[in-house]
């Protein structure tokens, strides 16, 4: 009765009360709710950009130093009578002067060049070779027996700075921070500085960072990551070659065929249970099994590869069932209709469509298992230094070798600041291979999403 | 009234092709199948009417043992093709969903070409020797199934690119090429248009001179249209089966004359 005389005065009458074009208070708050909540979602978004940000300009401005590094060229005379007295370039006979043969040459041509630029300077010759890096004679060493037909003549030889001079180039090493310095005196800054004007030493890009092994604590401007990256990615074939088949199968198994019972059910949940199982869990597992009881090699790439591949299965199990579930049953059933079997419904049809769904989760865990550094540790990957690169795959898999993320952990252990940048460099190196995995990922995710 | 009698004789001349005998079927706890009993014919349409959950679908997929594949789901009785036990013990499933081919609610053509879609039976059944009689079978199934004109030109092409009539009448064509004797049709018009519908309809009264087609479908009219026999089934039980014309005009048991005059369902 209300409602018609309402009706009647002309005012229409609204359950919800007042006009739409004004916002109630209930609107109101609901409306500022949800403002609040954009805010926080960009603030949160926003802080983790700046985080980001901070991460990668750190990482950039601290590790980009590593792929530079000083070097000092010099004449140098490759005296006969020093390094083969007998003239007879037997190899043999070469490869017996050791490095402290080749000092006097290298003492010899950092005199010269300081005498022929005309500097003064009271310093003696063994500390005008100090510049040098101690690694010096070693590289002329290796170059005189690569190449014996040049001994008894001059030519001109890079040699590599130390890491003092290296660091006084980059503006790590001061003059006033060297005050109590042993390893450089101001006056060998001198001649530095001098050589650089003449540019007889220079700043170039290191290709041996990347290429190279790791040195010792004495010589951190000889030190490179290559030896270790060849390591991570023998332990990489391993992972790869293991998890991937046992994995898959897996996964098909239980998700296709298993019976659903406790026993299943057990596994599926126990498997859940080792992806957040610590990898250093793992670690300890690989040094129980593979080298107390087995007696596999310590420090070996094949040790590495086989504990990265249990921490691995589980990821990659896990997605490859989260691909599996992910194809419709209509497939299953169009091809069981037409009177295909189990396996091959599954292999014709379901794995096909799961397979880019399969590689993502691969390259995922692969990507995973290289930048994990922990179960290295106990298996004795740490702290080795690989001074060659493997002569072959089965040498690569079983000599002992570091790898990446052990090498960078290895030296930002050490003492000398040089090593310190090396370790940001390396974890660029690092980052490069994890980015370009995982956008390798994110392409074949997108390319072959959603084909039915 | 005069066509009806005749395809009434016409119906009881013919073979039957499955016999269910006391079909009980449980999901877990539930009952979904009550103790149905059931005569379908050679070359004759049957549909399986009832309200959502009746249990037609179920017992459809009784028929080719797709139920197989739910871990739960147990079947007691027996159904026999041509007078054999389909679940003895020593049928394989694969071997009689050769012998039974099934049609699904939705459209679902493998993601490969038109060609690969049909041809997939065949080549797995062994039924081609060589490339040419594969290319016979895909054509003839093709045809069959009313759809051969319109890809004819684009076999390579994805059949999932098609539309939704055509990927369904596709899909029978894919049922058809490994020379089924019965061909069941879980609503295979339930996601199409009247258009389409229209045509998958036509090809089922085509399809009828060659296989015992059993067709599910949630449309009263269409299983008028398109069947000589209807069963209707309600909570599980097989409340009433006979020839169409009689279900849908003289109905026996009142259950269904409530649910095909709209009552309940």
């Amino acid at each position: 009765m209300t409602d018609l005389s309402q009706n009647t005065s002309g005012t229409v009458p609204r359950k919800h009360g007042g006009s739409l074009l004004e916002q109630s208070p209930h609107t109101k708050k609901r409306n500022a709710a949800e403002t609040r909540f954009k805010a926080y979602g960009i603030a949160a978004i926003a802080a983790g950009l700046l985080m980001l940000a901070v991460l990668v300009t750190t990482i950039v401005g601290k590790g980009t130093g590593a792929f530079q590094q000083t070097f000092v060229t010099l004449q140098v005379d490759l005296l006969e009578q020093k390094l083969d007295k007998k003239g007879n370039r037997d190899l043999a006979d070469i490869k017996k002067v050791t490095t402290f043969g080749y000092a006097p040459i290298i003492k010899g041509a950092m005199t010269s060049v300081v005498e022929e630029l005309g500097i003064e300077t009271g310093l003696k010759a063994k500390q005008l070779a100090a510049i040098l890096s101690k690694d010096a004679a070693a590289q002329l060493r290796e170059y005189v027996i690569a190449n014996p037909d040049q001994i008894g003549q001059t030519v001109e030889f890079r040699f590599l700075a130390s890491s003092r001079v290296d660091g006084y180039l980059k503006g790590r090493v001061t003059r006033a921070s060297i005050e109590r310095d042993k390893n450089i005196s101001p006056e060998q800054l001198d001649i530095v500085d001098a050589l650089a004007v003449a540019g007889a030493l220079e700043k170039t890009f290191n290709l041996d960072f990347i290429l190279g092994a790791d040195a010792s604590d004495a010589r951190p401007e000889a030190a490179g990551i290559g030896v270790a990256m060849l390591g991570s990615l023998s332990m990489m074939l391993v992972v790869l070659a293991l998890a991937l088949p046992i994995g898959v199968a897996a996964s098909i198994y239980l998700e296709e065929f298993a019976p659903q019972n406790w026993l299943t059910y057990m596994i599926e949940v126990n498997i859940s249970n080792l992806a957040a199982v610590p990898s250093i869990v793992f670690g300890i597992l690989g040094l129980a099994v593979f080298i107390n009881y087995m007696h596999l090699p310590t420090s070996a790439p094949l040790v590495g590869g086989l504990v990265l591949t249990l921490m691995t299965l589980p990821t990659i199990i896990i997605s490859t069932r989260a691909a599996l579930k992910a194809v419709p049953p209509s497939i299953r059933d169009a091809a069981l209709g037409v009177g295909a079997s189990k396996m091959q419904a599954v292999f014709h049809h379901v794995l096909p469509l799961a397979a880019p769904g399969i590689l993502t989760g691969t390259i995922i865990g692969l990507a995973q298992a290289l930048g994990e550094t922990a179960p290295l540790l106990l298996i004795g990957m740490v702290g080795f230094i690989a001074s060659n690169a493997p002569e072959s795959l089965a040498d690569g898999l079983l000599a002992p070798n570091s790898a990446m993320p052990a090498q960078i952990y290895e030296w930002a252990k050490r003492a000398d600041p040089a090593f310190y940048e090396r370790a940001w460099g390396g974890i660029i190196i690092l980052l490069i291979f994890l980015v370009t995995m995982n956008t390798l990922a994110v392409i074949l995710r997108r390319r072959f999403e959603r084909r039915w | 009234m005069n066509d009806m009698t005749l395809m009434d004789k016409t119906v009881d001349t013919q073979n039957i092709k499955i016999a269910a005998r006391d079909v009980n079927v449980h999901y877990g706890d539930s009952h979904a199948i009550k103790d149905v009993n059931v005569e379908i014919e050679d070359k004759t349409v049957t549909a399986f009417i009832g309200p959502s959950g009746c249990g037609k679908s179920t017992f459809l997929r009784c028929l080719n043992r797709m139920n197989d594949t739910i871990g739960i789901c147990r079947v007691k009785g027996d159904i026999l093709l041509d007078g054999e036990d389909i679940y003895d013990r020593r049928v394989d499933p694969v071997q009689l969903r050769a012998k039974v081919g099934m049609v699904f609610q939705k459209p679902n053509p493998f993601p490969k070409s038109i060609y690969d879609n049909v041809a997939y039976g065949p080549r797995i059944h062994g039924l081609a020797r060589n490339k040419a009689e594969l290319d016979e079978i895909v054509e003839k199934s093709l045809r069959r199934a009313a759809i051969w004109d319109e890809v004819k030109d684009r076999l390579d092409a994805p059949g999932t690119g098609l539309s939704g009539g055509q990927q369904q009448r596709l899909c029978i064509a894919r049922a058809v090429a490994t020379e089924p004797e019965v061909l069941l049709m879980d609503e295979p018009c339930s996601a199409l248009d009247p258009i389409a519908t229209a045509q998958v309809e036509e090809l089922i009264d085509e399809l009828r001179s060659r296989y015992s087609v059993v067709i599910v479908t949630h449309s009263m009219q269409q299983a008028a249209r398109v069947s000589q026999k209807t069963a209707f089934f309600h909570l599980g039980n097989l409340v009433e089966f006979g020839p169409t014309g009689q279900i849908f005009t003289n109905p026996e048991d009142s259950r269904t004359e409530s649910y095909i005059t709209g009552r309940i369902g």
